[in-house]
């Protein structure tokens, strides 16, 4: 059984067909990137899976281990293992980031029957995993996301992945206003959480972020559809020939 | 506080007689008896030559009138108006008909002239209109003018270029004969006859004032403008206005307002009304400089007026520009009721008093429609001994899903013996109402005040740039030719401190 | 005192009320003439409604309809239902003042080992043995309002609470006012607390019902006065029971050099209102005060606040936050005056409204009246939903719906705990938020 797979699907948001019958699977352990030009749909398409209001399907199914994801809410999709990190975090005044990483993660455990963690375990184990990703203490004491270089709130954003350990990550433009220098440790941070049981989609307009993100398969996505898919070196053929030559297959 | 003295000592000591518009034109008038009554309604109604539906209008509304009380909220005082202490209807003695503008009595034509009114279209084309400096042939612009003198519409200009757009621009006393199906159907539909005392009164004896209709689709070729001068002693002058902007319609209104200098108060009353149906937009601006009394507070016109404006169509539009500068008491509340879906309601407001002048004046965004916005930009000024409010409404109706307002009202004082006041209601009925809303009230920094006169200007000359900076968004919103005239009118309100 | 009135309409049967009532309530002579004149201002005015301005959002002929007669004594049981009331809102290590239907029962209160410099006296003593300059205190409130009127006209019972010059009182003072009537009643309160010279003290007022209680109505009155250099922590959490009426107004003066810091949190009661005026009558003194409506059902929450800068150097900083769901209604309304030799006043005040149902509504009116030109005075005022984008990111992240409100509520109503400053009194108001929370979901 694939971890997920994405069936005919169509959308539509204010009237205006964006998606028109995009298909995927996604097994678990791959790394799958899906490449496309502004406006194909690639942000819709993960908005989607995560179950942002707004978009209306009209078509297809989405299957997340088998289960029908449409049917769930957002923090249901969240508690089986779905997580959308943001191409823009939010800022949320008022909430600290300690406060919302724990009671964010407590409130998936209990959602799965299983134990919550206690404070000091709580502080343990983010004290390891933000000290791996080179984020100090203070800035988890500000509000979520509040005052952020952009570089923090996608460590903020992989702090979270790291945190909560879901089966499918779907990393949106993760690497929009970043140097080199905050994607490298974006990127070293997201393959640190590469496993076989966990599948990635790297959703991205660059074949820039492919250099630090190795993906196993590479999507080509136009006018909402996918309409070429290969190996990753069908993201090299694309950064040489530009999206062009996919506007008519679409 | 040291280094604005020079200019609140200058500001104390202004002699208000400096108002330039403060001349008396001699001429004779045609009066109704002093005082009001039913046979007062009935002689202005028989002096237009009215159908007897308007006389019943008319009369309904001053039957209403008796029964009601002035309304006291406002944060103004002055001494009791004795309603029968003054001349409800007053007309300059002309000619039986006046067919062109040279059979207007050339005192009032000088008078027009004094106050800078291209009322000869002659001169409007051979550019008297001059426009601002640096930007040479975009300001020559046609501008249609209405002049209402004392009581009486005494000229229209363009009446045949627009005629030929299809917008009918003319004293409302003409458009009661010549479209009575209009204004049937439109008058009192904004403001009702029952509205508030002020408006009931005019609804009984109000005596001319322009009309406009813009057909559907129609963006009216020029502006329109509006010119009222209150000229003889003791006269009330109660004019009331009348637009509508049909279907995908668009015109741009411009009122401007003079009166004498006299020790007695002068009652100005009036009503506007817009109404905007589908896609149309009215863009009303208005400066208003009305004798604001002299220094000692005696004297100038007390301005109670109702402006309000229905966004009855959907994706319809009314922006209100004013620029108050005058008068000895400003009562004035230009609103917008948002009817139809997406429409949109602007206000913006620059608001100057002096001397012992006393302006209550804001808005009230009232959100029906699904999807409104509105938007409110006042800019208060107070100097002298003034008191100056803003009062404003903003408010969600349940259905009124979707709406969204911002506002902001800032003031400036001038002087330790003004007052700035803001009293901002604003009430949200649903969740989906968006509204902010700030204030701020500050004095003019000295330490900018500082780095200006370090530069070289004068203390005035620094006030003036301070002044002209604060109150630049609302001027922006003005036409230009209007811009110039407010820009100048914002100095002169402020002589002493600005040069 | 035990007066038992049938239930009857307001206006006539109102002056009924005071007839009987009147020879029984404390104190004669000035007091009394000071009542009857009350009555007569309140009964000419009667109910305040809509058409005055002040009241313009809480139409008490409509919220409240009729004023009902006083309560009668609590008897031993009522105390007993009063002390099991009490339980969940008790503060470790406060001195707990407490009026039972609004008659002060020593029985549940701490009345031992008083400080040295603080005195604490009933309303009624006060107003029956004749310390006059006590009594012109009492009896000072500008009866223009009708509330106020009212409440000088039938005030029963409460506090007189002293500290004298140069005292800091350790321990924090709980007044608690409990309804016990099974019968639709109403209580009638005035107290007074009263700062001398450099003194200091926390005062935490709770307003609650006990189990099985019905509509009853709490009038209340609170005269504070903070002396020069003397400062006041003050914290006010109205958990009535939910068919409850808590109409009450606040007298504040402060002198030079004071610090005021105050709290107000209404999430109980059906229709409530506090209206304080606020006087920054000395130089250089500090008034922090913030709120929060958190209101559901039909609920309807006022508050409204006065501050008066009438001297120079003055500073006011106020917050106020309203959390309304299904039809509540919050209204706030903040007046700052400065007037014209209060220069160099610094007043800020800003309110937000979250509206959490298409039902609710919120009310707002800020307002400033500025007579002296060196000041920085600013108000704002905002009024929304819950962000979308912040409840989507929070659900994204496996909170619940519920969660994720809760979550963005606490935050929102955090800006206005924020600004208490005893750590101690900010977590009341947690819990209290938290309550209310939690009997949501």
């Amino acid at each position: 059984m694939s971890l997920l797979e994405v069936k005919d699907l169509q959308v539509r948001v204010d009237e205006r067909e964006i998606l028109h019958g995009l298909s995927l699977t996604v097994n678990a352990g791959e790394v799958h990137a899906i490449m496309g030009p502004n406006g194909s749909g690639k942000s819709t398409l993960s908005h989607v899976i995560a179950g942002k209001p707004g978009y209306e399907v009209t078509g297809g199914e989405i299957l997340f281990k088998g289960e029908d994801l449409l049917e769930m809410s957002p923090d249901e999709r969240a508690v089986k293992g779905v997580f959308l990190a943001f191409q823009y975090p939010v800022e949320i005044p008022g909430v600290t980031t300690i406060n919302f990483l724990r009671t964010a993660l407590n409130a998936q455990r209990k959602a799965r029957g299983e134990a919550e963690f206690l404070v000091p375990d709580f502080l343990k184990k983010m004290r390891s995993v933000a000290g791996s990703l080179n984020i100090p203490m203070d800035m988890l004491k500000r509000g979520v996301n509040v005052g952020f270089s952009g570089g923090e709130k996608k460590r903020n954003e992989i702090l979270q992945m790291a945190l909560f350990e879901p089966s499918l990550c779907i990393l949106d433009e993760m690497d929009s206003g970043l140097d080199i220098d905050a994607l490298r440790v974006a990127a070293d941070g997201v393959n640190a959480l590469r496993s076989p049981e966990r599948a990635m989609v790297v959703i991205t307009h660059y074949q820039r972020l492919l250099n630090y993100i190795v993906p196993d398969v590479v999507h080509v996505m136009s006018k909402g559809r996918v309409v070429k898919s290969g190996g990753k070196e069908l993201a090299l053929e694309l950064e040489a020939s530009g999206y062009a030559q996919f506007e008519d297959a679409a | 506080m040291a280094a604005v003295q020079e200019t609140v000592d200058r500001v104390r000591r202004i002699d208000v007689d400096q108002y330039r518009y403060g001349f008396e034109t001699l001429i004779e008038s045609d009066k109704a008896p002093k005082g009001l009554s039913e046979d007062t309604v009935r002689f202005i109604s028989a002096k237009k030559n009215e159908p007897a539906w308007m006389l019943e209008w008319r009369l309904e509304a001053y039957r209403r009138w008796l029964t009601m009380t002035e309304p006291k909220w406002a944060r103004v005082n002055y001494p009791k108006i004795d309603y029968q202490d003054l001349y409800y209807y007053s007309a300059p003695k002309a000619k039986k008909t006046v067919s062109s503008l040279d059979e207007i009595d050339p005192e009032i034509l000088k008078t027009y002239e004094k106050l800078g009114i291209p009322l000869r279209e002659v001169e409007v084309l051979e550019g008297v209109v001059r426009p601002p400096e640096g930007e040479e042939g975009s300001g020559q612009r046609k501008i249609a003018v209405d002049a209402v003198f004392d009581s009486v519409s005494v000229a229209t200009t363009f009446q045949k270029e627009l005629k030929k757009a299809g917008v009918i621009f003319m004293p409302i006393s003409e458009a009661i004969r010549e479209h009575p199906e209009l204004v049937k159907k439109y008058l009192g539909s904004v403001v009702p006859t029952s509205d508030n005392y002020f408006a009931t009164l005019n609804s009984a004896v109000f005596s001319d004032g322009s009309f406009v209709y813009v057909p559907p689709g129609v963006r009216c070729p020029m502006e329109l403008s509006t010119y009222f001068r209150i000229n003889e002693r003791n006269t009330g002058q109660f004019e009331r206005t009348l637009i509508i902007a049909d279907k995908g319609a668009y015109v741009s209104y411009l009122e401007g307002c003079t009166a004498p200098q006299r020790d007695e108060n002068q009652l100005h009353a009036a009503v506007v009304e817009l109404v905007t149906l589908d896609d149309a937009e009215i863009k009303y601006s208005t400066v208003q400089n009305w004798y604001p009394g002299n220094s000692e507070g005696v004297g100038g016109i007390y301005n109670f007026v109702t402006k309000r404006g229905d966004c009855r169509g959907n994706n319809s539009k009314i922006s209100w520009t004013q620029v108050e500068t005058g008068s000895a008491i400003t009562w004035k509340y230009p609103s917008c009721i948002l009817r139809g879906d997406n429409s949109r309601g602007e206000f913006y407001s620059v608001a100057i008093s002096n001397g012992h002048q006393q302006v209550d004046s804001g808005t009230k965004m009232i959100h029906l429609g699904k999807n409104t916005t509105s938007r409110i930009i006042s800019k208060g000024i107070a100097a002298g001994v003034s008191q100056n409010t803003y009062r404003g409404l903003v408010t969600a109706h349940r259905k009124a899903t979707g709406a969204r307002n911002f506002t902001a009202c800032d003031s400036l004082l001038i002087g330790d013996k003004c007052g700035a006041h803001t009293v901002p209601y604003v009430e949200a009925k649903n969740s989906s109402a968006l509204f902010e809303h700030e204030a701020t009230t500050s004095k003019i920094s000295e330490d900018v005040l500082f780095y200006c006169v370090q530069r070289g200007l004068t203390q005035e000359e620094a006030v003036g740039l301070v002044v002209n900076g604060f109150v630049k968004d609302v001027l922006q919103q003005l036409p230009m030719e209007f811009a110039v005239e407010a820009q100048k009118l914002i100095s002169i309100s402020l002589e002493g401190s600005v040069g | 005192m035990n007066l038992v009135v049938a239930k009857t309409e307001t206006g006539r049967a109102l002056s009924d009320i005071f007839d009987v009532a009147r020879d029984r309530l404390p104190g004669g002579g000035k007091v009394a003439d000071a009542r009857q004149q009350a009555f007569e201002i309140y009964e000419r005015a009667g109910l305040p409604h809509r058409r005055i301005e002040d009241w313009k959002y809480t139409d008490l002929r409509v919220l409240m309809r009729e004023v009902l007669p006083p309560a009668p004594a609590p008897d031993a049981a009522a105390v007993k239902r009063a002390g099991s009331a009490l339980k969940p809102h008790a503060i470790a290590g406060a001195r707990r003042l407490v009026l039972v239907d609004g008659v002060f029962a020593a029985q549940l209160s701490d009345t031992d080992d008083f400080e040295q410099g603080l005195s604490v006296r009933t309303l009624r003593e006060v107003l029956e043995a004749g310390d006059a300059a006590l009594q012109a205190q009492l009896l000072s409130p500008d009866s223009s309002d009708p509330m106020v009127a009212l409440n000088s006209a039938m005030m029963t019972d409460g506090l007189v609470i002293e500290v004298a010059d140069g005292v800091v009182l350790t321990k924090p003072l709980h007044i608690v006012h409990i309804a016990t009537a099974a019968q639709p009643l109403a209580m009638f309160t005035r107290s007074l607390l009263k700062l001398g010279k450099t003194a200091g003290a926390t005062l935490v007022e709770s307003y609650i019902g006990a189990d099985g209680v019905k509509a009853y109505q709490v009038h209340d009155s609170l005269l504070l006065t903070v002396g020069d250099g003397a400062r006041l922590d003050h914290v006010r959490l109205i958990e009535d029971s939910r068919e409850a009426f808590n109409i009450c107004a606040a007298v504040v003066t402060l002198g030079a050099h004071a610090h005021f810091n105050t709290f107000g949190m209404t999430s109980g009661g059906n229709v409530s209102r506090y209206q304080a005026v606020i006087a920054v009558a000395g130089e250089h003194s500090r008034v922090e005060t913030s709120g929060v409506n958190l209101l559901n059902g039909r609920q309807h929450a006022d508050t409204t606040l006065f501050l008066d800068h009438a001297v120079p150097n003055g500073t006011s900083h106020e917050i106020f936050r309203a959390v309304v769901d299904d039809r509540g209604h919050s209204v706030f309304q903040g007046r700052i005056i400065v007037r014209p030799k209060a220069q160099k006043t610094d007043a800020r005040m800003m309110t937000r409204a979250l509206l959490l149902s298409d039902d609710a509504e919120a009310d707002n009116k800020p307002e400033l009246e500025i007579f002296a030109d060196d000041v920085a005075c600013g108000h704002g005022a905002t009024t929304g939903a819950l962000d979308e984008s912040l409840l989507f990111y929070l659900r994204a992240r496996g909170l619940s719906e519920k969660e994720a409100q809760a979550l963005l509520i606490q935050a929102f109503v955090g800006e206005a705990i924020e600004q208490i400053a005893s750590d101690d009194l900010r977590g009341l108001a947690i819990s209290a938020a938290e309550r209310w929370l939690a009997a949501r979901s």
